[in-house]
């Protein structure tokens, strides 16, 4: 038998007995539709999750250090490439060596500092870092009260709300999250601070360290070859960071941040200053470690490659990444197995349907055999009928599915709305889950087809039409 | 227990020739079905052999003994056997769509058989609302559809009264004289036998009793044609 009329004739026997084949169909209808529901749950929250982590740009970034740094000098993670001892500094022809690697966005040096900021003549000592202009999509200025800098050079600064409390002389209380940053932001925004730091300075001609610094900023090291000098700057506070952009350094953290230019141009005194001191003759900059953005996550780990290659150390939050994604795996596998429970009932009840309607055409399928009918035909009769109610119940549970994710999704973005969060899609419906949800569906209902196929099939001729 | 097997044909030794008519005869339980559904493929014989064409439909796998009833065999029963959920048409066309026929072909090909019958006008209705000789006459418009060699009717007027059993067996000998079907019938009216058959076997407890031509065929049909 041709399909068009195995289709046709498939039809017309579901329609048949219409009422029991329609509960069979919602049966499958409502297994997908609870299949679909719970992966595309996971799926939501997997990109949910990779979505706000991505802006956090935790897993874009790879830290450079010099193999010369001590701290990393016991890692013994990576021994690969030269020795510390003779490898290379972490200058800016390095850096911007490595920013001509493929697929990397931009190689920025980290600068940081503790210094004393001073705020209507209090003085504040906390940890000052710059950052690149593209740091601006990070996550965490997305909630920024005020705005970003200006300008890669203007003389402004965002602070963190931590320091925002600190400056208004409020004490941070950790029971209670929800500061307000608004109300934070509103005395700050626009008024100054004064930066008091330590500038290096490239030795005069002159061999001696000469008294030209001014006092209390002279470090005085025998046989240093530059000098510091002490200096002020005075900084206009433009934002106020809800959200800790640096939450991933720890204790390190900053608190204040200043435009990258602005803060390369400054050149304040860094802790590897001192322990570059032999080379620190060149009027280049040696940088502690540079932060390498990589176009995308996947790209991460041959820029990491790379770098080792240079002989440097790399470290990048990818391992972190990877055991999220395998939670997200493990998550998506127990919500499929719930999903398919309850198409495992509707596997029993496509059987159920199937037999019984084998029981009731019993003298149909002895007449189809009695005029020519092959066992084949009879069989293909059968899983077409199967094949037509996983089909129609996979579309129909597809789109139940999808509804009832619309559905849940409207109901948490109103109780996010209610507790003052923004709305979240965690709800995700890829095409390839209609499609495999339709399929499987299908193949579901053909498995489930094929004991009560196959005995439709050798059903004795001669014994059905015997039945009056 | 496993010796204790029913014989429902035993020891029969038959020959039809082309384009005979042959009617079986006999009471109920003596195996006359049997034989018959032996010669549709339907059931196979334990042992011996039945031969048509020069196959022998014992050796044949279970698709070609399908396919022998598709294209060489057409049916008739007595209780007409139509599909109930398929209109006249639909059941006249259900095997060609086992036979594979090309759907542009089957809408005339089933127009021609049902009008051949006297169904023309009752196409689109379904056997239920249809007498019982007009149900039987669609049964032989499906049986003649795929062009078989071969008619076999199982008590064709069993459920039919004497009228219009008259008028199926009429079409019956028309197909058998006209197209030159060979056809096989089985019924347990001697009468009816006479009338039309050429040649009458008996069968008592599966064996075969007598064999014998018969002299009077035609002039029953002249007789019944007159009422």
């Amino acid at each position: 038998m041709k399909l068009p009329d195995l289709g046709e004739l498939a039809v017309r026997n579901l329609r048949e007995s219409i009422l029991r084949n329609s509960l069979t169909t919602i049966g499958i209808s409502v297994g997908v539709a609870s299949l679909v529901a719970m992966l595309s749950l996971g799926i939501g929250l997997q990109q949910l999750a990779s979505r706000r982590l991505m802006k956090s740009g935790l897993f874009d970034t790879v830290v450079v250090t010099s193999r010369r740094d001590l701290r990393n000098s016991n890692r013994g993670e990576d021994r690969s490439g030269p020795a510390p001892g003779e490898s290379r500094i972490l200058d800016e022809p390095t850096r911007l060596e490595i920013e001509h690697l493929p697929n990397v966005l931009e190689a920025y040096p980290d600068i940081r500092f503790i210094t004393e900021l001073r705020f209507e003549d209090k003085p504040h000592l906390t940890m000052v870092a710059a950052l690149p202009s593209s740091a601006q999509s990070n996550d965490a200025f997305e909630a920024v009260q005020g705005r970003f800098f200006s300008s890669e050079m203007a003389p402004e600064v965002v602070i963190q709300k931590t320091f925002a409390e600190e400056l208004l002389g409020k004490a941070p209380n950790p029971g209670l999250d929800e500061t307000n940053v608004a109300a934070l932001a509103a005395p700050l925004l626009g008024k100054q601070l004064t930066m008091r730091y330590a500038q290096r300075e490239a030795p005069p001609a002159a061999p001696s360290s000469a008294e030209n610094s001014t006092p209390g900023g002279d470090q005085g090291l025998a046989g240093a070859a530059y000098s510091v000098v002490s200096r002020e700057l005075k900084l206009k506070i433009v934002g106020v960071a809800d959200l800790d952009p640096e939450s991933m350094r720890g204790p390190t953290r900053a608190r204040v941040f200043l435009p990258l230019k602005l803060a390369e141009s400054l050149h304040v005194m860094q802790p590897t200053d001192l322990r570059e001191i032999s080379r620190a003759a060149s009027d280049q900059p040696v940088y502690s470690s540079v932060s390498v953005r990589v176009k995308n996550p996947s790209g991460v780990q041959p820029v990491e490659d790379a770098i080792k290659k240079m002989g440097f150390n790399t470290f990048s939050i990818l391992d972190a990444s990877r055991s999220i994604q395998q939670f997200f795996k493990v998550l998506d596998v127990f919500l499929g197995i719930f999903g398919s429970l309850a198409l495992a009932v509707a596997f029993i009840g496509i059987v159920n349907t199937l037999v019984m309607a084998i029981l009731e055409r019993r003298r149909e399928i002895g007449i189809m055999k009695a005029i020519g009918a092959s066992d084949g035909d009879v069989k293909r009769l059968f899983f077409a009928e199967a094949g037509a109610m996983g089909i129609l119940g996979g579309i129909v549970g597809v789109a139940l599915g999808w509804a009832i994710g619309q559905v849940i999704n409207l109901g948490t973005n109103i109780y996010l709305k209610r507790q003052s969060f923004p709305p979240e899609h965690f709800w995700a419906v890829p095409w390839w889950l209609v499609v495999f949800a339709v399929l499987f569906s299908f193949l579901v209902s053909l498995a489930a087809g094929l004991y009560p196929a196959g005995r439709a099939a050798r059903l004795d001729p001669v014994q059905a039409l015997r039945y009056e | 227990m496993g010796e204790n097997v029913i014989r429902a044909v035993d020891g029969v030794s038959l020959q039809v020739g082309c384009g005979e008519f042959v009617a079986l005869l006999g009471s109920s339980g003596s195996g006359k079905s049997s034989v018959l559904n032996l010669i549709a493929g339907l059931d196979r014989p334990t042992s011996g052999s039945v031969v048509v064409h020069d196959r022998d439909l014992a050796k044949l796998s279970r698709e070609d003994l399908s396919r022998y009833r598709l294209h060489t065999v057409g049916m008739v029963f007595q209780s007409f056997n139509l599909i109930a959920s398929m209109t006249l048409a639909e059941n006249v066309e259900l095997p060609m769509r086992f036979a594979e026929v090309e759907r542009g072909e089957r809408d005339s090909l089933v127009h021609e058989a049902l009008a051949r019958v006297g169904l023309q006008d009752r196409m689109n209705h379904r056997p239920s609302e249809l007498s019982g000789g007009e149900q039987q006459r669609a049964a032989l418009a499906r049986a003649l559809i795929n062009r078989p060699q071969l008619l076999l009717a199982d008590e064709p007027t069993g459920n039919l009264d004497s009228r219009t059993g008259t008028e199926i067996m009429n079409m019956v000998r028309e197909f058998n004289q006209q197209l030159g079907m060979t056809v096989v019938m089985v019924t347990h009216e001697r009468a009816l036998a006479e009338r039309y058959a050429q040649r009458l076997v008996f069968l008592t407890d599966g064996k075969l009793v007598s064999d014998e031509a018969n002299l009077i065929v035609g002039e029953g049909a002249t007789e019944q044609g007159r009422l």
